[in-house]
């Protein structure tokens, strides 16, 4: 039976090699010309804990995580507990025969991975043991995973060619042991071929990456799940004249750094999560105030407190919208894939300059760690913009009045004209303090209306017309996109909106807003925070929730969204 | 700032020593800038939050560049302007409970880093703009607004804590002396790493300690206040720990420690640093086919 579609899935406990054996298998697959998308959750600790690791194969771009396991590697009893609820139909799980044994009769078998892997020469090859057994059950070139491997290992090191050998052999021994099994969990489709070259990629590293094309030359941050590989992203990559990265001592400090150096001139960014946002709090307002550009991302995990800090949650819109006391809505953009994270990277930076304020960037764990390969980005279409800067000879001050019909007046820059204090009281045209209402009243307007500048992120319309639209944002656009391509194959008469830029909306996302009678928002958030925002604003929206750490899987959606239209689907 | 917006409506209490830390700061801008052969605008003053943040908006003259930030939070901000513009001379003015008390977190990240940035530190024991509440200096006992039983706090030895978290040029001093004061400061500036330039600015209104500190000679009442004798060596640590054990308000430079700024250090990881360009990072992520 060809299948176009596969998840296989890799459970045990952390330190096992789970995420290993999943990237392995991505690649591979990416290699062979296939869409994938991996799926990790794991303990926030440093080794052991109940762990898995997914990979989606497709034929076509990866949406999301899919609604269940087509082959479930199971390296201890209680990740096969947990996890055998998740097997699709027709489902096929490996289990270490090394560590426990099934009843007779089920559809699964075991293997002795780290046996077979000694035989072989190579004790460290037991997962590959394991994809071995794998790609037998859906039937995968083998030549495929055998060019992998020489490529993997090929380092110009002296031992390379036998760890090749024997990496490939182990894959055999994997093979074997399926076949011997008798399972099989159908046939993997061959890829479609597709043009243009492509890469393979983490969600921060992406975004990571899309600031730098911007002109990102600064960054301050501090270690916080699931933010710290974009600090360590920098500390790689942010190097060269003009640039500086650096590890502070807290997010307070990291916020205060970012703000000195957007005040001074540079293009500055942190990214941190929920924790570390609430202490940035204080600096974003006075960024906000004293209209400094700076960037910062908030890689979301569980909240509140210390929450879940290595689980899918989208529940920090409201702080990212007002993370801060006093009037105040920030530009959020927030990304719902890999690729889209690079351009929301690029677009934040270029913001930033372009309003001379703060932009935050409102990712989450689901997109972090998952490794995606999209299209590669062409570097020569990322425009780099740069504020407007006070020249010699220029008459205006920094904290003018501004109607929106001229282009924003230039910010001085220390060392050059224009000397003025940004200040976080209110203030008069040149900074200095004054609680005046003229002034308060003027530079609450500028503020807000500085805000009109920005637009250019990506966003969707379709059929905008049909009396339910599903607009969903971030993340759970993936899953939101599944289950609305369903329902259209139904027949379902459903229409879709989705916008990167939560804050200001694109002017033609507020009028198909306008139009919608019913507009639902799936939503990992207890609160519906991204309808009640919508409410807010006069637009008719509701929530589909759901708050268990755990993104979306189509197929719920395609119940709940049916629940919501009157039509009994069942997935 | 002041006489350009006849609107603004800040000052400070006749007699407040503030007005003395101002004039050495002026003095010592204006010497740093001849000195330098740079324009006052190559200087960015980090204000705190109290009157002392004050002074960044009072400062007449040829004006430099400020920054009228958050409570507490001087040194990090001056972190990001100094990093990131290294060409800028970076000065903080901050009082007593902004630097010591809610922004006390920063000074030893500072110290570790010897980030090259001057903090002139107006000192008046107490928190004058929210009229008259105790702070970390505020003396044992002493009966204040938010302490009406007395403080139930020792006082924190500011100049033994920046000793002891290795900031590497620390002077003590007090606003009556604007010029000497001055010189102080410019020394400071000029100091490459951090430098704590810490000035007791007694507060008229809450916290009078001008006789405290100099004494009433005429009636052979002695001050806190004293030279620091001309035999002190400053560059010895030891010699500046037994300086700070001696009671009273020491007038001079305590401790002076040459070495390399975070921003020498930086220069010598960026010049081993891999130099990718962003094409070449992107391309390291092309699928191998």
């Amino acid at each position: 039976m060809d299948k176009h579609d596969f998840v296989i899935r890799f459970a045990g406990e952390g330190g096992q090699g789970l995420v290993t054996s999943a990237d392995a298998l991505a690649r591979a697959a990416a290699h062979a010309g296939y869409f994938v998308q991996t799926h990790s959750t794991f303990p926030s600790q440093i080794m052991g804990g109940p762990a898995s690791s997914q990979v989606r194969i497709s034929t076509t771009p990866v949406l999301s995580s899919g609604d269940g396991v087509d082959v479930l590697v199971a390296l201890n009893q209680y990740a096969y507990d947990h996890h055998c609820d998740d097997l699709n139909e027709g489902a096929v799980t490996v289990y270490n025969a090394e560590e426990y044994s099934l009843p007779e009769g089920g559809q699964y078998f075991g293997i002795k991975a780290d046996e077979l892997a000694k035989s072989t020469g190579n004790a460290r090859a037991a997962n590959m043991v394991t994809i071995g057994a794998v790609v037998n059950l859906i039937d995968f070139n083998l030549d495929e995973i055998d060019e992998f491997i020489k490529q993997r290992f090929t380092r110009g090191r002296p031992g390379d060619e036998e760890i090749i050998v024997a990496n490939i052999e182990a894959v055999r021994l994997g093979v074997e042991v399926a076949k011997t099994s008798g399972f099989t969990v159908g046939q993997m489709s061959p890829p479609i071929p597709h043009d243009g070259e492509q890469v393979i990629i983490t969600g921060n590293a992406a975004l990571s990456l899309g600031a730098m094309a911007a002109g990102l030359n600064f960054y301050a941050g501090y270690p916080i799940s699931p933010a710290t590989s974009i600090l360590i992203w920098m500390e790689q990559n942010l190097w060269g004249e003009g640039r500086f990265v650096h590890q502070v001592s807290s997010e307070i400090e990291a916020i205060n750094a970012i703000l000195g150096a957007g005040f001074a001139g540079k293009k500055a960014m942190s990214a941190t999560a929920g924790p570390g946002f609430s202490l940035m709090s204080e600096g974003l307002g006075l960024a906000w105030m004293a209209e400094i550009p700076l960037v910062v991302a908030n890689v979301q995990r569980g909240g509140p407190a210390t929450g879940l800090p290595t689980k899918s949650e989208q529940s920090d819109l409201f702080t990212c919208m007002h993370p801060a006391h006093g009037d105040i809505r920030m530009p959020v953009l927030a990304p719902g894939s890999v690729e889209e994270c690079f351009y929301a990277g690029a677009l934040a930076v270029n913001w930033a300059e372009r309003y001379q304020g703060p932009v935050i960037i409102l990712s989450e764990f689901g997109l972090s760690e998952r490794g995606e390969n999209i299209a590669k980005p062409n570097l020569d279409e990322i425009s780099t913009e740069s504020r407007a800067v006070v020249n010699e000879g220029d008459t205006g001050k920094r904290y003018d009045s501004w109607d929106g019909t001229t282009p924003l007046p230039g910010m001085p820059v220390p060392g050059g004209p224009g000397a003025y204090v940004a200040n976080g009281s209110e203030h008069d045209e040149i900074g200095d303090t004054t609680h005046l209402p003229r002034h308060h009243v003027r530079l609450m307007e500028r503020r807000f209306r500085k805000l009109d500048l920005l637009d250019g992120a990506h966003y969707e319309i379709e059929n905008a017309d049909a009396e339910v639209i599903i607009m969903p944002w971030g993340s759970s656009k993936g899953p939101a996109r599944e289950a609305y391509d369903r329902l259209r194959e139904r027949g379902e008469n459903v229409g879709w909106l989705y916008s990167v830029a939560l804050h200001p909306l694109p002017g033609d996302i507020k009028d198909a807003l306008n139009l919608a009678d019913k507009i639902i928002v799936p939503e990992l958030n207890y609160l519906g925070q991204w309808s009640a925002l919508l409410r807010q604003d006069g637009y008719r929206a509701e929530s589909i929730t759901q708050y268990t750490g755990l993104p979306f899987r189509p197929s719920d959606l395609v119940k709940l969204i049916g629940e919501r239209i009157g039509v009994r689907v069942t997935a | 700032m002041t006489k350009r917006n006849t609107e603004y409506d800040f000052t400070w209490c006749p007699g407040c020593g503030d007005f003395g830390v101002r004039r050495a700061l002026q003095v010592a801008l204006e010497a740093y800038s001849v000195e330098h052969e740079e324009p006052q605008s190559k200087t960015v003053v980090v204000a705190g939050i109290g009157c002392s943040g004050n002074m960044v908006h009072l400062v007449e003259g040829d004006q430099p560049f400020g920054i009228h930030g958050i409570h507490g939070r001087t040194l990090p901000i001056a972190f990001g302007v100094k990093m990131g513009r290294p060409d800028l001379n970076t000065v903080i003015v901050a009082g007593d409970g902004d630097f010591l008390s809610i922004g006390a977190e920063h000074i030893g990240p500072a110290a570790n880093r010897n980030v090259d940035i001057t903090a002139v530190i107006m000192d008046n024991g107490v928190y004058g703009l929210t009229k008259g509440q105790s702070s970390p200096t505020t003396e044992f006992g002493a009966v204040t607004p938010s302490t009406p039983h007395g403080k139930i706090e020792t006082p924190m030895s500011p100049l033994k804590h920046y000793m002891s978290v290795g900031v590497t040029y620390i002077a003590s001093y007090y606003s009556s002396k604007p010029r000497q004061l001055a010189k102080i400061i410019q020394e400071a500036m000029n100091h490459r790493g951090f430098s704590i330039v810490h000035v007791q600015s007694p507060c008229t209104t809450y916290n009078d300690t001008y006789d405290l500190l100099k004494g009433k000679p005429k009636e052979g009442i002695q001050g806190l206040a004293f030279e620091i004798p001309e035999d002190h060596d400053p560059t010895s640590a030891q010699a500046a720990v037994d300086l700070l054990d001696r009671p009273g308000i020491p007038l001079g430079v305590v401790f002076r420690q040459e070495g390399q700024s975070m921003q020498d250090r930086y220069e010598g990881l960026q010049a081993q640093a891999p130099k990718r360009t962003n094409q070449e990072i992107l391309d390291s992520y092309v699928l191998q086919t």
